[in-house]
């Protein structure tokens, strides 16, 4: 062997060891967080397969320490055996689970039709209500957003009783396109501001109305800001719970009340409540995975001008 | 807070004969009048004066909406192309005002009043009766104190996603996974969280957290028995929903800063501590306040966890005051008194939001 001639100088073995040290502590609290986020869903899917005496001994891995059985997804009226037979439990669930989707689908629609429009009208026209100009209107918007649900929640509880409203889907639809009005106008806002407006002159030259420029051109480009504002709406509307639990009883209860409601009554029966649970929130995992890129735009807009 | 877009100066010759306009306000002033008719005649049925058997007040909510579909035509008929303009805000204000401003006035006539919906008595006026009963209502400042308590927290939360952000915004591989693994909290329901973590991770028998707690040498661990412990456990499992939120935002401010500062910084010499603290940070001050500041805004609506996990307990002692008016109302139906507490709640929050972004703006301010 010959002695190398050229080799790092002690200093950069430092320096190296340093950093390889350095990648080592940004990995492990990565990973040590990413277990933190993500040990409770494991939890709430191994749980579902479980039997009392798993649950009890605490078992976690599948097929190695206990062996996953149907029984939490059989309660629920989901499992292999159960999916083809006639099963209370599962019409419950895909009621409950039908009314969510069509409130969260509508409340989100809703706002979005209704901020988008509202933002693009703020970030292009000067207006005067009264004493009112843009940034005022702008404020009053987004002023809604410190409104905490419970000032409304009584009010709204007499005024839906007077209206026949209480336990509709109608009902819950509007009060959560209220609530996620002001995030939509403001990432909506967003978006807007940054369209340069001789889009629009050049639209009006060719010829195209204010409302023809807006749905023809205008709309298109900030179509991935909207995708943004309904993802994000969506999210919330689907879990919303303190308003539903109010305003239901029967008829217009989403899946949030649902799984609330049987966290009493089923006591200790860990495995259909875990089934229950883990039912509810899959779509949101499933929409937060596949759409991610969205919801960080939508939370985003705000935070960066 | 604002972002004036360019505006669009759009000059606009219109003709609209006077019959247009005529006609225009005819419509507005026509729908506005039917509405006060319907409205008066349910009044004077709910009166007893005439006997028509309304079953409900949805035919004034008709009226209000033809009234509302009437005034935004009654803009385009009667002011042309300005009209076209006010549609854009003119639904969403609508909206907003009726969903809002509607309720809030009315739910301030309920505030004075005696109103129990098991009761059949009906609503009663009391005056300034439920305000003497909250001024001594013990459980009620508890919650109120309880909320400060949990918005203190977020000092703690903040300080955990910037450092979250600053490690997915460090040179690193996978940052697509960890980015999705950080933010699946912020998607599940707080219902689902209150039961995944709350009733069955922190069970004190069979639950993983107890039994590595065990392990550890605890003696019989419990989450939800001392007042402090209690607190604590509602503190984390909101944390852990809401650090997401906190971390993306933040992260998006990371990502706006031009790179060409940091190796400036490196270049006179400055190690990774002093750069943090002189060029990181200063620059990501206005983000953070705006991420603190909605943070804050989120915190105070806190209540979904806490009905289902605690319900309060024990004594009071996890009480956010929208839980606190939710069992007032469950447990008792007491809708006067309930809407007396939001009020008051509403009225602290709004003063106390408007001292802190006051604040914020002059602390932001450049001072050099």
């Amino acid at each position: 062997m010959v002695d190398q001639i050229f080799h790092d100088s002690d200093a950069d073995r430092a320096f190296r060891a340093k950093r390889f040290s350095g990648r080592l502590a940004i990995y492990s609290i990565l990973f040590l967080w990413a277990i933190i986020a993500l040990f409770p869903i494991y939890w709430t899917i191994t749980t579902s397969f479980k039997m009392a005496p798993d649950v009890m001994k605490g078992n976690m891995v599948p097929f190695w320490d206990f062996t996953p059985k149907w029984l939490g997804w059989r309660s629920l009226g989901l499992s292999p055996e159960t999916i083809l037979n006639e099963s209370t439990v599962r019409e419950e669930f895909l009621k409950r689970f039908w009314n969510s989707a069509v409130i969260a689908v509508s409340a989100s629609v809703i706002a979005v039709g209704l901020g988008s429009c509202a933002a693009y009208g703020l970030s292009r026209f000067k207006y005067r209500f009264g004493f009112m100009q843009n940034s005022d209107i702008s404020f009053f918007f987004l002023s809604q957003l410190i409104l905490p649900p419970v000032v409304l929640a009584l009010p709204f509880l007499v005024l839906y009783k007077a209206l026949g409203m209480l336990d509709t889907r109608i009902g819950l639809i509007l009060l959560y396109a209220l609530t996620v009005l002001p995030i939509v106008i403001w990432i909506m806002r967003d978006q807007f501001g940054s369209i340069p407006s001789e889009l629009e002159e050049a639209a009006f030259v060719d010829g195209l109305s204010i409302w023809g420029a807006f749905l023809t051109i205008i709309l298109p480009i900030a179509a991935p800001g909207m995708v943004a504002a309904f993802i994000l709406s969506l999210v919330l509307t689907w879990n919303e719970y303190f308003f539903a639990a109010l305003l239901t009883s029967s008829h217009a209860k989403t899946l949030p009340v649902m799984v609330a409601s049987q966290t009493g009554s089923q006591g200790i029966s860990w495995w259909s409540m875990a089934a229950l649970s883990f039912a509810a929130i899959l779509p949101l995992i499933v929409i937060g995975i596949a759409l991610e890129r969205y919801i960080i735009k939508g939370m985003a807009a705000g935070a960066v001008k | 807070m604002s972002v004036e877009g360019d505006l669009l100066h759009v000059v606009t010759a219109d003709n609209i004969s006077q019959r247009r306009k005529l006609t225009g306000k005819l419509i507005v002033w026509g729908s506005a009048g039917l509405m006060f008719a319907v409205a008066i005649i349910q009044m004077a049925d709910q009166n007893g004066w005439i006997s028509l058997n309304f079953e409900n007040w949805r035919p004034t909510l008709y009226a209000y909406i033809l009234w509302a579909v009437c005034l935004c035509a009654g803009q385009v008929i009667a002011r042309g192309e300005h009209g076209k303009r006010t549609l854009f805000v003119l639904p969403a204000t609508l909206f907003v005002i009726s969903m809002v401003v509607f309720p809030l006035l009315f739910g301030l006539v309920i505030a004075f009043s005696d109103w129990n919906l098991a009761s059949p008595d009906g609503r009663q006026f009391n005056g300034f009766d439920n305000m003497r009963q909250m001024w001594t209502d013990p459980f009620y400042w508890n919650a109120m104190r309880n909320m400060l308590w949990y918005s203190l927290a977020i000092i703690a939360e903040y300080t955990i996603a910037f450092g979250l952000a600053l490690l997915l915004n460090a040179q690193i591989k996978g940052r697509k996974f960890f980015r999705v693994a950080f933010l699946l909290p912020l998607m599940l329901s707080p219902v689902a969280v209150s039961w995944m973590i709350g009733k069955s991770m922190l069970e004190n028998r069979f639950g993983p957290i107890a039994r590595v707690l065990r392990e550890i040498g605890v003696q019989s661990p419990s989450f939800f028995s001392s007042p402090e412990i209690a607190r604590l456990m509602i503190m984390l499992m909101d944390a852990w929903t809401y650090i997401p939120f906190m971390m993306i935002m933040i992260l998006a401010g990371l990502q706006a800063i031009p790179k060409e500062l940091h190796e400036a910084a490196e270049v006179d010499g400055a190690n990774a501590w002093r750069r943090f603290w002189e060029v990181t940070f200063p620059l990501m001050l206005p983000v953070s306040i705006t991420a603190i500041l909605i943070r804050i805004i989120f915190k105070l609506k806190l209540a979904d966890i806490i009905i289902n996990v605690t319900s309060g307990g024990p004594g009071g002692a996890t009480d956010s005051v929208t839980s606190f008016i939710f069992r007032e109302y469950r447990d008792r139906s007491n809708v006067g008194y309930g809407t007396m507490l939001a009020m008051f709640y509403l009225f602290v929050i709004v003063i106390a939001m408007t001292i802190l972004i006051k604040a914020a703006d002059r602390w932001m301010r450049p001072r050099y």
